[in-house]
């Protein structure tokens, strides 16, 4: 058993102290942060580096408005110096007092076999960087550079609210990321590979470093060989794992209810109507094993679940942490997620999957005269209010005649989430997710999402090719 | 904020090296206050103070680093033992070293305006005030804004300081204050959204009424905006998109990426890679610049640095690290937070102002593709190979004017190809938050894609 970040009479004492003035809800969130990362670039260690962050994040409501303040200073006084800055950035707006008492903790233990990052050597972590760059240096001879880095976290968070609350978690996430640039007769072309878990170092049992460094130098010497994007509206299959991002991008965030609230979402008003193809089912699953956007409570104490939030096509539900379930008079799903101690939470994803269908992902293809065949998308971009995104595409592939043929590069899929989400047309019955890192307001959080292989009946798709 | 004590913190660290060690200590502090308003209410108010270290320490050639988001001694004390740690992990190199009064040789910092005490005192109150006043303008700004997704005003004092057991010292501060307002137009077209924002060093910077105009400007234009069929035009940037394309574009003059072969312009320095008349220059020591400052990551005194002179290609931004291994010598381009070991950046990046305002390039450009924002910068540059291809939303420009606005197209070139396609570059020179300014500019030719 591991010593509490903070003794529960110093939280409840803060929380009084918070409320002494009035207001409706008060909470502390303390998290204790050590990471570790370390970049191979140039055939060699370049940077190791290990940081150290722990704090606590006060906030206090009172009606509509949230204030909030933070400190790295986790003594008693340094706590209720905060709680009082909170309490004033909050002050006249009304509410009343409250006396608070905490629950029974709910500790949350790290799984068995989860090896702790500050238990394997320096060296350990040097070695795998150098065995992801070697075999990604003889992949082929066309690759001229190759970066591979190495971050693991362990944050333990406590967090205590004036409702009674307690809980406390202890999270261990580990990621290797490796990014090669391949150089030939079409200029310089990048390829990239980067898994990551809610896991520790054992990560690498089921992710060769070896294969990650492959994957990414053979993403690059294939878009040497590739031929400019055509442009146009056409069909796009997306491969099973790389459209996941696509759906959170596209739909996942205008279901988060700080969006729905302020009326600044293309799904509001829409609850229990048809807003897919009925072969759509998506949902948001913070308790889904060892992912990387998995968490045992979410960053405001409430247990993470599965959400089903588009089903065969009707919505469901959408995504709600404290505030926003308080004003909806209801209970939050799990989704309430800050970056840090510094930040505020709102409502955000978790992991996010398409579920599979029925078809085989072969004759998915088989069925496409003209199309694109998507194997790795990019980063993405969204205007909830809109619903219009675009997406970078960073390995993919013409079809013609049912066939994949040659490799392209350089295209862009642009697009409008609702008009997407009814135009898939299949749903394949295989399933892989992605790891990635979800912005949103300055704040950025790991999350997964995942996806059968899907065929979108038709997407913008804007490429170079004349 | 007292200025003193975070150069002693930092010192107290460099003096702790042991023989055949050189130790560094970067020390930040930072003061913020956000408001966020909705509906007429505060939705939230943040106050916050945020400090921290980073500490390198370089022995027998070989570099490690650790951070703490705290100053607190017995912290820095545990930083500085895991820094040493990480050093012995490294491999040796012979270009590490820190930053050396021969580095520095002689250069006295600029003396720059960044700092305006009036901001610090300003009450809380009155931050509030400037965020509901500006979401109650924006919505009666037009008839069609049916709500204000959001309305914030935020500011910042911050303070960092250098010292290195070489005997390099460096101390800046700074203030800055920002404000802006997303409306979302409806006309029962559908919904659009745009935003108003303006950013200075002290509240008498900051054209508040300009936010509410813009942001209902912007959404509202493009109401009832569609795909068109996809061409190759000219294409006009907004000084926001120029800002972001200039970001983007910058990597390519970092002398870390020439090193590591990942320029697309290594090579080619002496060579014209613009248009005749484009000037790209990187000026930390301009103080209208939001990221002017007075020293670099290193600690080494900022100057003015010419990328491009006349469409030629001038050489690479370096720190003092890359300026070693190239054998070029530090540009005072060192960028970095407390958790990393410094890289090389732009601070102050523009394009030279030409002749023509907005209006007189519009005027000129025919028939042209204005686009008011893009998206998918990041996912759709590769600044490496050059290929650029991202989302836009604008408007269609034919005889000088606004036409039909657009939505869901793309626009595609390679960042090569656009600096040489430059035709007009807009006298509108807008200093914003960030590294980069913007203004208007023509690009001869792009393809769009669309329906």
């Amino acid at each position: 058993m591991t010593v509490p970040l903070i003794e529960s009479d110093v939280l409840q004492e803060t929380l009084d102290h918070a409320l002494r003035g009035g207001g409706d809800f008060a909470e502390v969130f303390v998290e204790d942060r050590r990471s570790s990362n370390g970049r191979f670039d140039d055939g060699r260690i370049e940077e190791l580096v290990s940081g150290r962050d722990r704090g606590a994040g006060l906030r206090v409501v009172r009606g509509e408005t949230t204030g909030f303040a933070h400190t790295a200073d986790l003594s008693r006084e340094g706590l209720l110096h905060a709680a009082e800055a909170a309490a004033g950035a909050a002050r006249g707006v009304g509410g009343g007092t409250h006396t608070v008492a905490l629950g029974a903790p709910s500790p949350h233990p790290i799984a068995a076999g989860v090896v702790l990052p500050e238990t394997v050597e320096k060296r350990r972590k040097v070695e795998l960087l150098a065995r992801a760059d070697a075999a990604a240096r003889a992949t082929g001879s066309a690759v001229t550079s190759v970066t591979a880095s190495y971050a693991d976290a362990r944050r333990r968070i406590l967090v205590a609210n004036s409702d009674g609350l307690l809980a406390d978690d202890d999270r261990v996430r580990t990621r290797l990321a490796v990014q090669c640039v391949a150089t030939g007769d079409t200029g310089m072309q990048t390829g990239h590979e980067a898994p990551g878990r809610t896991m520790g170092f054992e990560l690498f049992d089921n992710f060769a470093p070896e294969d990650v460094g492959r994957r990414a130098a053979q993403r690059a010497l294939t878009l040497l060989d590739a031929v400019p994007a055509p442009s146009g509206r056409l069909p796009v299959v997306l491969k099973r794992g790389a459209g996941g991002v696509l759906f959170h991008e596209a739909c996942g965030h205008g279901l988060e209810a700080d969006h729905i609230l302020k009326d600044a979402s293309v799904f509001k008003g829409q609850m229990g109507t048809s807003v897919a193809s009925p072969l759509v089912t998506l949902v948001d699953d913070g308790g889904y094993a060892q992912e990387w956007g998995t968490l045992a409570i979410d960053d405001e104490g409430h247990p993470a679940q599965r959400n089903v939030l588009i089903e065969n096509g009707v919505l469901t539900d959408f995504m709600w942490d404290v505030v926003r379930a308080r004003k909806a008079g209801r209970a939050p799903s799990g989704n309430g997620r800050r970056e840090s101690y510094r930040h505020l939470p709102m409502p955000r994803m978790t992991n996010t999957f398409v579920l599979e269908g029925a078809t085989d992902p072969a004759d998915i293809i088989r069925n496409v005269d003209f199309g694109i065949y998507c194997v790795q998308l990019g980063g993405g971009q969204v205007d909830p209010a809109t619903g219009d995104f675009v997406f970078g595409v960073t390995e993919a592939y013409l079809i013609e005649k049912g066939e994949v043929t040659r490799p392209i590069r350089a295209a862009q899929l642009i697009g409008n989430g609702p008009d997407v989400l009814r135009m898939v047309d299949a749903v394949g019955n295989d399933f892989e997710t992605w790891t990635g890192m979800c912005g949103k307001q300055g704040q950025s959080v790991p999350v997964s999402s995942g996806q059968p292989t899907v065929l979108v009946r038709e997407m913008t798709v804007g490429g170079t090719a004349a | 904020m007292s200025g003193g004590d975070l150069l002693d913190i930092a010192r107290g660290v460099a003096r702790a090296a042991r023989d055949g060690e050189q130790v560094e200590a970067y020390v930040v502090r930072t003061r913020d206050t956000d408001v966020e308003v909705f509906g007429g209410e505060v939705e939230s108010l943040t106050t916050a103070s945020v400090e921290g270290v980073g500490i390198r320490v370089i022995a027998g050639r070989r570099q490690g680093l650790a951070w703490a988001g705290s100053l607190a001694a017995d912290v820095i004390d545990e930083t500085l033992q895991e820094a040493r740690d990480n050093a012995g992990f490294g491999e040796p190199d012979e270009w590490y070293g820190l930053a050396s009064p021969a580095d520095v040789n002689g250069a006295t910092p600029p003396k720059l305006d960044l700092w305006r005490e009036e901001l610090v005192s300003v009450p809380t109150e009155e931050k509030v005030r400037i965020a509901l006043d500006l979401e109650r303008a924006t919505r009666a700004a037009d008839t069609r804004i049916r709500n204000v997704e959001s309305a914030s005003y935020g500011d910042a004092l911050a303070e960092a300081a250098l010292a290195n057991s070489l005997g390099v010292e460096a101390h800046t501060r700074r203030t800055t204050c920002s404000a802006s307002a997303v409306a979302l137009a409806d006309d029962g077209s559908g919904t659009q959204s745009g935003y108003g924002f303006v950013a200075g060093r002290t509240l008498s910077d900051l054209d508040l009424e300009s936010i509410p105009r813009d942001a209902a400007t912007r959404a509202c234009r493009l109401l009832g905006a569609k795909p068109v069929p996809g061409r190759r035009i000219p294409v006009i940037l907004d000084p926001l998109v120029t800002r972001s394309v200039l970001g983007v574009l910058s990597s390519a003059f970092n002398g870390e990426s020439m090193l590591k072969g990942r320029s697309l312009f290594a090579g080619r320095t002496g060579e014209l890679i613009g248009a005749p008349f484009v000037q790209l220059i990187d000026d930390p020591t301009d103080a209208r610049a939001l990221g002017a400052s007075e020293f670099d990551g290193d600690g080494v005194p900022t100057r003015r640095n010419a990328l491009i002179v006349d469409g030629v290609m001038q050489g690479f931004l370096h720190n003092v690290y890359t300026g070693r291994r190239s054998g070029s010598g530090t540009t005072a381009s060192a960028t970095r937070g407390i958790g990393s070991t410094p890289g090389v950046g732009v601070r102050a990046l523009r394009l030279e102002p030409g002749p023509k305002s907005p209006e007189e390039i519009m005027r000129g450009a025919g028939e042209a593709l204005y686009v008011q924002s893009v998206s998918g910068l990041h996912s759709g540059t590769n600044p490496i190979s050059g290929d650029f291809s991202v989302g836009a939303e604008g408007l269609m420009v034919r005889d000088g004017a606004f036409a039909e606005p657009v939505r869901e197209i793309t626009i595609a070139s390679t960042l090569q190809r656009m600096l040489l396609d430059i035709t007009e570059v807009g006298s509108d020179l807008i200093f914003l938050p960030g590294a980069v300014a913007g203004m208007t500019v023509l690009v001869g030719e792009m393809t769009m894609s669309g329906a």
